[in-house]
């Protein structure tokens, strides 16, 4: 099919889907590459659902054609096998033609998803059992920060995640800007995405990693180059340190109460490399991998019982007074 | 052999009637009693027992895609936690692939291809008995340790590193990696018989191409089975070294890969499907030709559609394997490679439509299953082509468009022909037909249900719903479509109830059968329903392809068979000429102990690598109490 009207079909065909967006959805392509991917799968639509209405018209009127009968069974016809020997054949070879040309169109479209772009913005994404580690990677050190469950990226920009997993497989999947790639131990991967507009993106775990695969998602925030450009000069310093005596004693508590064993916080003695780091935790959108919005109330329930919202998942849960929670919590929101 | 001993043995040449039946009804009977049933070799009993302990794991898979569907009828649901959520998917997969699916095909091959070919039992019978203990105690050995809480939750594909010591540190996974060598043992024997009974044991004329198209296909099975099983049981053995004796094959950091794994399954995991579709298409034949009042159009385009649909079927494994970071030209060709196999697919579709078309079709229960087979199975085949483009592949892979796509396939081109032949074979093997009035209703309830059930699950997909979570939240807008989801699922498990009551019904109090209440074609019904335990008293000689239809009548027999003990007519390979007769097993005890044996071994093996040396032992008594020669007649003289 020539591009021009494949180009055409497009939005005859997406039509009846638009109804079907949702926050993480192949029909609502926000990206270069998921783009070419729906398009593509449009062609195969049109061109499937041509064939199932074919062989279902020819199902029906071969049931009606004849409604008597045999009492004797038929017996076959020399010639006639021979002619449907012919129509059969030639159905064939229609099945090989259509299968040949949808290959073509597929590998096409496989070229233009995986191109890659040498001036991409690089970033590195680690899978854990439940949640991301996400590492902007610069030549000079100073430049390069890690975060976790929340990719920030410039709109119109090539992105190149290069994947890899910590622990066991995991599937790195934003349906709005491109198809999954997944993260496997003792392999590095990568995946290149260009997001079009500005907005918030879900993605979510797509390859079985466990008790809480349910619960690893995250959010990718396409941001305008200025606004990424800001935000990253911003992430890249340090955490800023409390100034309230509250937040004071939250910091002390953090570290004192076990919490910097797993976690970093840049800038901080809290250095810990089995959890996300929270740096500028406060910033973000979600927590615990995308599992609940962001808010005061949700933070403090998360640490008080991590397992009772995420059952299973490697934080345990903390004994710890109210007035030491509220301190801790006052001390994080502030980690912006 | 001397003249003497010929001259003593009374063969079926020397008897006529009631007095011959007689005769061979006692020496090929199954002896009376637990320990006779126990000891059985009769392909009949064993084919029954395999086919109700494979519907058996059905209901219980059944039950468990019920429990998921609660689970995910709505939002955070708190049904089930996340652990058993993921014992029970796993469950799921495992059951209906491992102890259903690929069991009550062979199941139904045990039983009718020694009949389709005109004999009096299958090759190896004691292998065959073997095969169904295993198979028995295997599916126990999962479902037992699954109500002990150890039941695997790693998944039906038990990807590593996951499912390694390090991420998994309970007995699970090696319940289900033992599960699987079970099946392989069984799955394997049945196979080896099915190939020896087609090739070896066929009624003289019945030339290669005159053989059933059902017989065809379940010999095409038998091969990918031998072909692909021994990718999982290299697969498996090494997970089970890699946790019990600290191998590396899976470990990246000691020089493994977990993308050996993924090879290794998807190698056999994807013939595996066509093992179960296969069998479904030789059951579409065999019913649409009784039906359709003709013989399927195009039987050689059929049966190099078979071979051709086993040969490429091993070719495009890859497709599963899109997203793990594959050279790109490289899964460009498993693209085409997979595609590719819609061409035999597309040609037995055409050869059964034009069958259709050219007949005089009568629209019983057994028809209307292969009219929805039809009407689901292409498009889940289209929905497969989508799958195997490999940008297309990378939004859909791992979502619940896969999860509609495979039941798709899996149940419209198996489970719809596998109800169909229930309903078609049922008075074959009972005696007694089952309702035409509730066999609509199943068909009807059936045909609603599934695509309620599964349609939604393409647009789920689509819409970014992953597979195998056990929760989501409302704002994801998949609410809905779940729900109508679980709704199918509902309406579809009643169309199995329903299924189940005719069943029971019927054995009861159904209408009596007769021979051939279909007026079908082929030899299973040119004997009594149920057929005697030697099957045919006399065996029949073939001269055409449908020889109950085009054979004037009464069909020719051979005569000459010992009826003083078990004995089998070996005729030649490709154009059945009798060769000689052969000695068929008697009843043994031997197969059941060697079966507890080697289950022994491989449960204890799970717990302790020991259990390689002293498990062993007591196999190599039951298998030589198995093979002890025992002396014939002849040898005595």
């Amino acid at each position: 099919m020539p591009v021009r009207m494949r180009t055409a079909l497009v939005p005859f065909a997406t039509l009846p889907l638009a109804a079907c967006a949702g926050r993480q959805s192949a029909l609502d392509p926000q990206g270069l590459q998921s783009d070419q991917i729906l398009r593509n799968f449009l062609i195969f639509l049109i061109v499937g659902a041509v064939v199932w209405i074919a062989v279902l018209i020819v199902l029906c009127v071969g049931m009606l054609r004849r409604k008597r009968a045999a009492d004797q069974p038929l017996a076959l016809h020399h010639s006639f096998e021979q002619t449907t020997g012919r129509v059969v054949f030639a159905l064939g070879v229609a099945t090989l033609v259509i299968v040949l040309g949808l290959s073509i169109v597929s590998y096409a479209g496989q070229r233009t998803v995986f191109a890659k772009d040498e001036n991409a913005l690089t970033l590195k994404i680690i899978g854990h059992q439940w949640w991301w580690e996400v590492r902007y990677e610069d030549d000079s050190p100073d430049k390069s920060f890690v975060t976790a469950n929340e990719i920030r990226i410039p709109t119109g920009q090539p992105v190149k995640v290069e994947l890899e997993s910590a622990d066991v497989i995991h599937s790195f999947w934003v349906p709005s800007l491109t198809g999954k790639m997944d993260l496997i131990t003792g392999q590095k991967n990568e995946l290149q995405f260009t997001a079009k507009n500005a907005g918030v993106y879900r993605g979510q775990c797509a390859e079985f990693c466990g008790l809480q695969h349910a619960h690893m998602a995250f959010a990718v925030l396409a941001l305008s180059a200025d606004e990424f450009g800001r935000w990253r000069d911003h992430e890249n310093q340090s955490a800023s340190s409390p100034t309230d005596p509250l937040g004071k004693q939250g910091e002390q508590l953090f570290r004192a109460r076990g919490c910097a064993l797993c976690h970093t916080i840049r800038g901080t003695l809290a250095g810990g490399q089995l959890g996300p780091d929270l740096t500028h935790v406060g910033s973000r959108t979600t927590i615990a991998a995308g599992t609940l919005p962001m808010t005061p109330a949700t933070l403090g329930g998360w640490i008080a019982d991590p397992q009772h919202i995420k059952p299973g998942n490697y934080m345990p849960k903390m004994p710890l007074q109210s007035d030491e929670l509220i301190a801790i919590l006052h001390y994080l929101e502030q980690l912006k | 052999m001397t003249v003497v001993a010929e001259q003593r043995e009374l063969r079926d040449d020397g008897l006529s009637g009631l007095e011959l039946s007689a005769r061979l009804d006692s020496i090929w009977r199954t002896p009376s009693g637990l320990l006779g049933a126990l000891m059985s070799v009769d392909h009949k009993v064993v084919g029954r027992r395999y086919i109700v302990t494979a519907f058996a794991f059905l209901l219980l898979g059944g039950i468990l895609a019920i429990l998921m569907r609660i689970q995910l009828a709505g939002p955070e649901k708190t049904f089930l936690s996340a652990d058993k959520y993921n014992q029970i998917f796993t469950m799921h997969g495992s059951t209906m692939m491992f102890l259903f699916a690929v069991p009550v095909m062979e199941a139904f091959a045990v039983y009718l291809v020694p009949l389709m070919v005109g004999t009096r039992n299958i090759a190896f019978p004691r292998l065959n008995a073997f095969s169904y203990w295993m198979f028995l105690f295997g599916g126990c050995f999962l479902w037992i340790s699954f109500a002990l809480n150890v039941g695997p939750d790693v998944g039906w594909f038990a990807y590593v590193p996951l499912s390694l010591l390090q991420y998994t540190p309970t007995k699970r996974p090696d319940v289900w990696a033992q599960m699987i060598t079970f099946t392989e043992v069984a799955a394997l024997a049945v196979s080896v018989e099915i190939v020896v009974t087609v090739f070896k044991l066929r009624a003289p004329g019945m030339t290669l191409d005159r053989i059933p198209l059902f017989v065809w296909a379940m010999l095409v099975t038998a091969f990918l089975v031998m072909f692909a099983m021994p990718a999982i049981m290299v697969a498996s053995t090494s997970l089970i070294l890699d946790r019990l004796v600290n191998t590396r094959f899976y470990d990246s950091s000691s020089g493994g890969h977990p993308l050996l794994w993924q090879h290794l399954f998807w190698f056999f995991g994807h013939p595996e499907v066509y093992i179960i579709f296969i069998p479904g298409t030789g059951m579409v034949s065999a019913i649409l030709a009784t039906f359709a009042r003709r013989p399927v159009i195009g039987y050689p385009i059929v049966i190099l559609s078979l071979i051709a649909t086993g040969f490429l079927s091993f070719g495009l494994w890859v497709h599963h394997m899109f997203v793990t970071g594959l050279p790109q030209l490289g899964a460009g060709l498993f693209t085409a490679s997979s595609m590719l196999i819609a061409v035999p697919s597309g040609l037995q579709i055409f050869c059964w439509l034009a069958t259709l078309w050219d007949g005089r079709p009568v629209y019983r229960t057994p028809l209307l299953f292969v009219i929805g087979f039809i009407a689901i199975f292409v498009l889940g085949g289209l929905s497969g082509v989508m799958v195997a483009s490999v940008p297309i592949d990378t939004q859909v892979h791992d979502t619940y468009f896969v999860v509609a796509h495979f039941h798709y396939v899996l149940i419209g081109g198996a489970v719809f022909p596998l109800i169909g032949a229930v309903y078609y074979w049922f008075p074959k093997i009972t005696g007694r037909m089952l309702s035409e009035r509730l066999g609509r209703w199943n068909f009807w309830l059936a045909f609603v249900g599934f695509n309620l059930a599964f349609f939604p699950m393409h647009i789920l997909g689509l819409i970014g719903m992953p597979r195998r979570i056990y929760t989501y939240t409302a704002d994801m807008d998949w609410a809905h479509l779940n729900l109508l989801s679980s709704g199918g699922a509902v309406v579809f498990a009643l169309s199995f109830a329903l299924l189940l009551v005719n069943v029971i019904i019927s054995l009861r109090a159904g209408a009596l059968a007769g021979d051939n209440p279909w007026d079908a074609s082929t030899l299973e019904w040119a004997t009594a329903s149920p057929p005697p335990p030697q099957n045919f008293d006399r065996i029949p000689v073939v001269k055409h392809r449908d020889p109950l239809w085009f054979d004037n009548g009464t069909l020719p027999v051979v005569a000459g068979l010992s009826v003083e003990r078990r004995e089998v007519l070996l005729t030649s390979l490709a154009e059945a000429e009798p060769q000689i007769r052969e000695a068929s097993p008697e009843p043994s005890i031997w197969p059941l102990l060697t079966a507890i044996a080697t289950t022994v071994f491989f449960i204890g093996s799970i717990f302790t690598p020991w259990a390689v040396l002293w498990g062993t032992p007591p196999m190599a008594v039951t298998l030589i109490g198995w093979f002890w020669p025992g002396g014939s007649k002849e040898d005595e003289e």
